[in-house]
């Protein structure tokens, strides 16, 4: 193994398992979530570490970017939160330490135990494969670069054999924006809506009084049925 | 092969050291002198009034999750964009339709008004 590559892999093991350890343990929310991005990109990193660029750049673009957006503005959203000091630690923590540590133990311990040695030679004889490919394409002779299957196979199996599931998940993801929107935006028209003229005289009269500001009448919540 | 992510590395080491290095100079030369005043919150001159962490609307929501679902939308469009070379127009009528379908679910969060700022 190479000494160069192990060592950049510890740095960002460890990179990645103390963004991790922090993410559990700060006390400011935003904090933690600040150090998720933090163990995103270490993993994006460690992606990057076995030469799959296309995962790599993914794990940067969804993760590091966008569900982390998400987690923080999840974090706006919610009401109760005063900033100073959130209890990271449930009562029964040490029944999620226990569980996680046996799956561990009883998991992926014996797994890396019994496979660890066979990886290494199915990645050999995957290696091999692509060299004797390679050298029957190009006519006998051994290339100087092995080409590896990757984010160019990729689109072309996107674009030929999983096409169909392909533009599927077009719909999936329109589904689910109009799905969000439905859910999410109802609310805010229950809430504030401009009256017409006719419907503030109406609640005038039933002596429903509703704040103004410059854009009009706005309907309090439980005043909206009497519209 | 890896050699060629030594320069990822040293644009990382850079990329870091560049916001950092005037940061730890302006620490070490700069004069230290607080008061209250000075180390008040204001924003834009005016006096904060109220807590910082307030609850922001839902409808923010709606930004960050249409921004969620663009980005899956680049994910697909980048071995896309690697293997055009060899797909032709085939391939570019799939993904006008892989974008169509996309587009009309901006065209509808258009229409309802859910991106309008609040």
């Amino acid at each position: 193994m190479n000494y160069v590559v192990l060592t950049i892999f510890f740095l960002l093991s460890a990179l990645t398992l103390g963004s991790g350890i922090m993410v559990v343990t700060v006390k400011n929310i935003i904090h933690a979530a600040l150090w998720l991005i933090s163990t995103f990109v270490g993993v994006a990193a460690l992606y990057m570490l076995m030469e799959a660029e296309f995962l790599a750049i993914v794990q940067v673009l969804v993760y590091a970017g966008a569900v982390s957006i998400l987690v923080l503005f999840a974090i706006m959203l919610t009401r109760q939160i005063t900033g100073t000091g959130t209890r990271q630690l449930h009562s029964r923590w040490w029944v999620a330490m226990l569980t996680a540590a046996a799956l561990f133990g009883g998991v992926i311990v014996p797994t890396v135990w019994q496979q660890g040695s066979s990886w290494d030679k199915t990645a050999s004889d995957a290696q091999a494969i692509l060299v004797q490919q390679a050298t029957e394409a190009n006519g006998g002779t051994r290339p100087e670069i092995i080409p590896v299957a990757g984010t160019e196979e990729l689109g072309a199996a996107l674009m030929g054999e999983y096409l169909l599931p392909f533009e599927v998940v077009s719909l999936l993801l329109t589904a689910a924006l109009i799905g969000a929107i439905l859910i999410a935006f109802e609310e805010r028209t229950r809430r504030r809506r401009v009256l017409t003229l006719a419907e503030e005289l109406a609640l005038r009269k039933r002596g429903i009084v509703e704040p103004h500001d410059e854009e009009g009448a706005v309907v309090p919540v439980d005043a909206e049925q009497a519209v | 092969m890896l050699s060629t992510y030594a320069f990822i590395g040293i644009f990382t080491v850079a990329a870091i050291t560049f916001p950092l290095l005037p940061l730890i100079i302006s620490a070490i030369i700069r004069p230290n002198r607080p008061s209250e005043v000075k180390l008040s919150t204001y924003e834009c001159g005016l006096e904060a009034i109220g807590e910082i962490w307030v609850q922001f609307k839902v409808q923010y929501y709606l930004y960050a999750l249409a921004f969620v679902i663009f980005d899956i939308e680049t994910v697909f469009l980048y071995p896309w964009a690697v293997a055009y070379g060899q797909l032709g127009l085939f391939a570019l009528i799939e993904m006008g339709i892989f974008l169509m379908i996309l587009t009309v679910g901006l065209v509808y969060a258009w229409k309802k008004g859910a991106l309008e700022w609040i």
